[in-house]
Parts: structure tokens; C-alpha cells; sequence
């Protein structure tokens, strides 16, 4: 069976290419005459749709001489229907820093594909790196060999340090309160043996977000999520604040009353900050970027736990450390991994990420092994919290007073 | 069933050449395999982490955790990888005959 042009037919994908939407269906075609895994990988795909069942075989194992890590394994199984997708691995590649690249170098990575596997990819995966879809076996050293040469190198998979990632932070972004690109980059050059040679009983995500909007979703996804933070005031330009009101802002209804901690107020002239009671939820600096920015004494908190929902249900991480100041993020970061990935690899269960392991453990448990003592910006509201008791000796120091 | 063929021995395998039944390893197996996994000589050292997989999988079924596997051999993961360049998982397990270990993506 098969249509005028000799291609298999496909009614249900065929559905996915109507309407103005942006479609899978329509871009995979799009490459079929770069490679014959294209046609092969719908016609796959229809049949799955058709009897509502997946037809990739779980979790092959491949990959290139030196690495553990940077090639997911897929084979099809029903090879002799489609056999040009009987092999279709995945290649993470580990993408620079802000997916920056010269169009030379986009070039090149997709040359390098279109000479070694379907000519897919995914700019990018939601690890951040850049993903080559389809490529059989044999392909893969070459394409390894072809891409360092280019001055790439695989990302991370399995249980693996996972490519670290960052917001665009301040290429572009004057909200970024350290050098995310820099802390990104020097973080993967010194990982690259927990990047390529899997040492964990899971994976470990590192993302580095530049302010608390947290673009790279740091909070939800990164196992340590280090995001950028002030420790002082808000800057604040009055005048700009004014000439948003001339503007027509709203400012005691859009500003002051969808504060979470109501730490603003507005009397018509002047707008004024109590910075004490703020939460970094960077509303105000959103709403008003030319009047407000966020302060001058730059820095990240470190949080650790978080997971997207795989295996176990979602986590978000939680507050290891409140504020490291911008120029000791490196070097602060690479001590408490050391401890938590020992702590980690030595009472982790197969397939249990750190945040898990967390809640198994106790979170109390989990501070004492690694050497940090507890402290209320640890905890999500301190100061409602019936779980915190003042000692009968702090009262009474407190009552002395 | 895909077959690997050396030496003159047919093994049944998977696709990515894990021995389909580990009950039949036997030391050969790891010599005639060492060739398609980047291994030229098995030496004592080899031996000591194939046959710590083997015994491992013996007892428990599956393969041990990588940390496991270095505390008891005593070996750290990049002279693992320096003796099997494919690496513990696909190297070192495919020559003790283990099943292929189920990794995640």
C-alpha cells in the first residue's frame, strides 16, 4: 500500500499538519530527503497511533569508546516493517553556555548529522542540550569523532552529572546577579568526569538561573538549583516610577497589592520598599524594569531537591544555602557537591535522586551528614511554621531583654 | 536473534550484544567478547572486576551500583573505564555475561 509518491500512507499523522500551528509531522517530512529514517520513523509512529501502543523497545545500551554517558540507545521493535529505524539513537551534545552560537557553527552541527544520522534534531532538549535524533550503531563513533574535532562533546545521560545549563543571564539580561554563563561553563569543565562516566545512583542536574524569575526552571528541575539572588535594598529610580504613572500604571493595584509579602506601599507621590519584609519574587522589578533592578550586593541561593515528575512525583527544591556572594559560587558549589555526592552515593538506592533520598532520610538527617546547620531560611514560612519551637532558654533571653 | 559470531563460536546475543542466556558464560566468553569492546588483553586486573560482576549476579540477580562496584575492587571509575573503554555498563558486564544492565535515559 502506498500513495502516488511511493510513500507509505499516514491519515491520522496527516491530522497533525492541519491548522496554524507548528507541526512535528510537517518538519519531520521536511527532512525526508536528507535521510530514508525520516519516512520510516512516521510510518512507525502511524502504527503506533493506530494500535495506541509504542513501538521503541526500552533503554539500549550504547555509546562511544571513554563515555558512559551521551548516547540513549533505541531500537525498534518491529525492525522488519521499518527497518530504517531499527537502530534510532539519541545523542545528547552538550550545548554552550546561553545557546549561543554563530550561524557557522549551526552549520556545522547540522552537516555532521545529515552525514551521520536522520538529520532530526531538537534545539533543544529539555536537559538544555542540543539533541541529534536517529542514528544507527555504527554511525556513532564517526559522529563523535566529527563533532570534537568541531570543538563539541557528548552531553550527560543515565546516571550521570547531567549537562549543566543557565539563563542567557547578563549577555542579555541586566536582572542576572552573577555570571551565569561563566559559572555554567567552568562547572561542566570541572565535571567532565561525573558528565561522561556515570558515578550516581541517578542523574544530578546542576541549573543556574541569573535571577529568582528562574528562566531555566531551576526550582523545578535541578537537583542543585543555584539561583541568583541581592542581598541588599531594591534599586529604586523615582522618576522612572513616575513616569510609569504618567503612563497609566497602576501601581497600588498592579504593584503594591500583588506583592506576596505586601512589603510596598504607594501614596500617590512616592512608592517606598520595605526591603526587610521582601521575597525576591521580582513582581515589582517585572512590572517596572526601568524604575526598579535588583540590588547591588549580588549573589545566589543554593537550593537542592528538585525533580520533574519521573519514576516518583515531582519535588521543588528547597534552600540549602541563603546567599553566596557572586565571586565564591564556584567554589562554594564544588564543596557542597562533594559532600552531598558522597552522602548521595553512599545511602542512595539504585535510581533515587538526592531529593528523594531527602525525604527518605529527613531533611535534618541530611544537613548533619553534609555539615550544614539548620537555619529559618531553610523553611518555606518561618514564622507561621507550628513546627519551629523557640527553646525555654531563647524565651527567656528573649523575655529578659 | 542477532548471533555473534569469533573464534569459530556462534553466541546468541541482543541487539546490543549482551549474551541473551548468562547461564551459559563461561571464561571464554569473556575472552572471545574483550575483542568488540575495545579490550586487547585481559589481564589480572580485568579478571578481579569480571569476576566480582559475575558473583555479584550470582547472588543478587542483577548488577551491582557503580559505587558497589569500585569500594569492592578497590578500582576507581576512570581505571575502570581506562581497562574497559566502553565502560562498566556495556563493557565490564557484557564480558562477565551479565544481561544487559536496564539503564534509564
Amino acid at each position: 500500500m502506498a500513495n502516488e509518491n511511493g510513500k507509505r500512507p499516514t491519515p491520522l499523522l496527516d491530522e497533525l499538519e492541519k491548522g496554524p500551528w507548528p507541526s512535528f509531522v510537517t518538519e519531520i517530512r521536511k527532512t525526508s530527503d536528507v535521510s530514508p529514517m525520516c519516512d520510516d520513523l512516521l510510518g512507525q509512529l502511524e502504527l503506533s497511533y493506530e494500535e495506541k501502543k509504542g513501538h521503541w523497545k526500552h533503554g539500549g545500551i550504547v555509546g562511544v569508546l571513554g563515555y558512559g554517558g551521551g548516547v540513549i540507545g533505541r531500537y525498534s521493535d518491529v525492525p522488519e516493517q521499518f527497518p530504517n529505524v531499527a537502530h534510532f539513537h539519541t545523542m545528547r551534545i552538550n550545548q554552550p553556555s546561553g545557546w549561543f552560537y554563530t550561524s557557522d557553527a549551526l552549520r556545522t552541527l547540522c552537516d555532521i548529522w545529515e552525514r551521520h544520522g536522520s538529520g532530526l534534531t531538537n534545539m533543544h532538549g529539555s536537559t538544555g542540550d542540543i539533541v541529534f535524533l536517529g542514528t544507527k550503531t555504527d554511525e556513532l563513533e564517526p559522529a563523535f569523532k566529527e563533532l570534537t574535532e568541531a570543538g563539541f562533546d557528548l552531553g550527560g545521560s543515565g546516571s550521570c552529572l547531567r549537562t549543566p545549563s543557565c539563563c542567557v543571564g547578563p549577555a542579555r539580561c541586566e536582572w542576572a546577579c552573577y555570571d551565569t554563563m561563566k559559572l555554567c561553563n567552568d562547572l561542566t569543565q570541572a565535571y567532565q568526569d561525573e558528565l561522561h562516566r556515570p558515578p550516581f545512583p541517578y542523574k544530578y542536574k546542576i541549573k543556574c538561573a541569573g535571577c529568582p524569575n528562574d528562566c531555566v526552571a531551576a526550582a523545578a528541575r535541578a537537583d542543585l538549583s543555584v539561583i541568583g539572588t541581592w542581598k541588599d535594598d531594591i534599586q529604586q529610580d523615582d522618576a522612572a516610577v513616575s513616569e510609569y504613572v504618567a503612563n497609566g500604571l497602576d501601581i497600588q493595584k498592579d504593584v503594591c497589592e500583588r506583592c506576596p509579602t505586601h512589603c510596598m506601599s504607594w501614596n500617590g507621590e512616592k512608592l517606598t520598599i520595605e526591603n526587610r519584609e521582601c521575597v525576591r519574587c521580582m513582581h515589582c522589578i517585572n512590572v517596572m524594569p526601568k524604575a526598579l533592578l535588583p540590588g547591588k550586593e549580588r549573589g545566589a541561593t543554593l537550593l537542592i531537591g528538585a525533580k520533574a515528575p519521573i519514576v516518583n512525583g515531582a519535588l521543588l527544591s528547597s534552600v540549602l544555602v541563603p546567599f553566596v556572594p557572586a565571586e565564591e559560587l564556584q567554589e562554594t558549589i564544588e564543596e557542597l557537591n562533594k559532600r552531598i555526592w558522597e552522602f548521595w552515593d553512599e545511602n542512595g538506592k539504585n535510581r533515587e535522586r538526592v531529593g528523594e533520598l531527602i525525604q527518605r532520610v529527613g531533611m535534618a538527617n541530611f544537613l548533619d551528614a553534609i555539615g550544614l546547620d539548620p537555619i529559618p531560611e531553610m523553611v518555606t514560612a518561618p514564622r507561621d511554621n507550628p513546627y519551629i519551637y523557640f527553646q525555654e532558654k531563647q524565651a527567656s533571653e528573649e523575655e529578659s531583654k | 536473534m542477532p548471533a555473534f559470531e569469533v573464534n569459530g563460536k556462534t553466541y546468541n546475543v541482543d541487539e546490543d550484544g549482551f549474551l541473551e542466556e548468562p547461564g551459559v558464560w563461561t571464561k571464554e566468553v569473556a575472552t572471545d567478547f574483550a575483542g568488540c569492546e575495545g579490550v586487547t588483553e585481559l589481564t589480572e586486573n580485568h579478571w578481579k572486576v569480571i569476576n566480582y560482576l559475575r558473583n555479584y549476579y550470582l547472588q543478587f540477580g542483577i548488577a551491582p551500583m557503580i559505587r558497589k562496584l569500585c569500594k569492592e575492587t578497590g578500582f576507581k571509575l576512570n581505571e575502570i573505564y581506562a581497562m574497559f573503554p566502553s565502560g562498566p555498563a556495556k563493557g565490564a558486564c557484557k564480558l562477565a555475561g551479565l544481561p544487559k544492565p536496564t539503564g534509564c535515559v
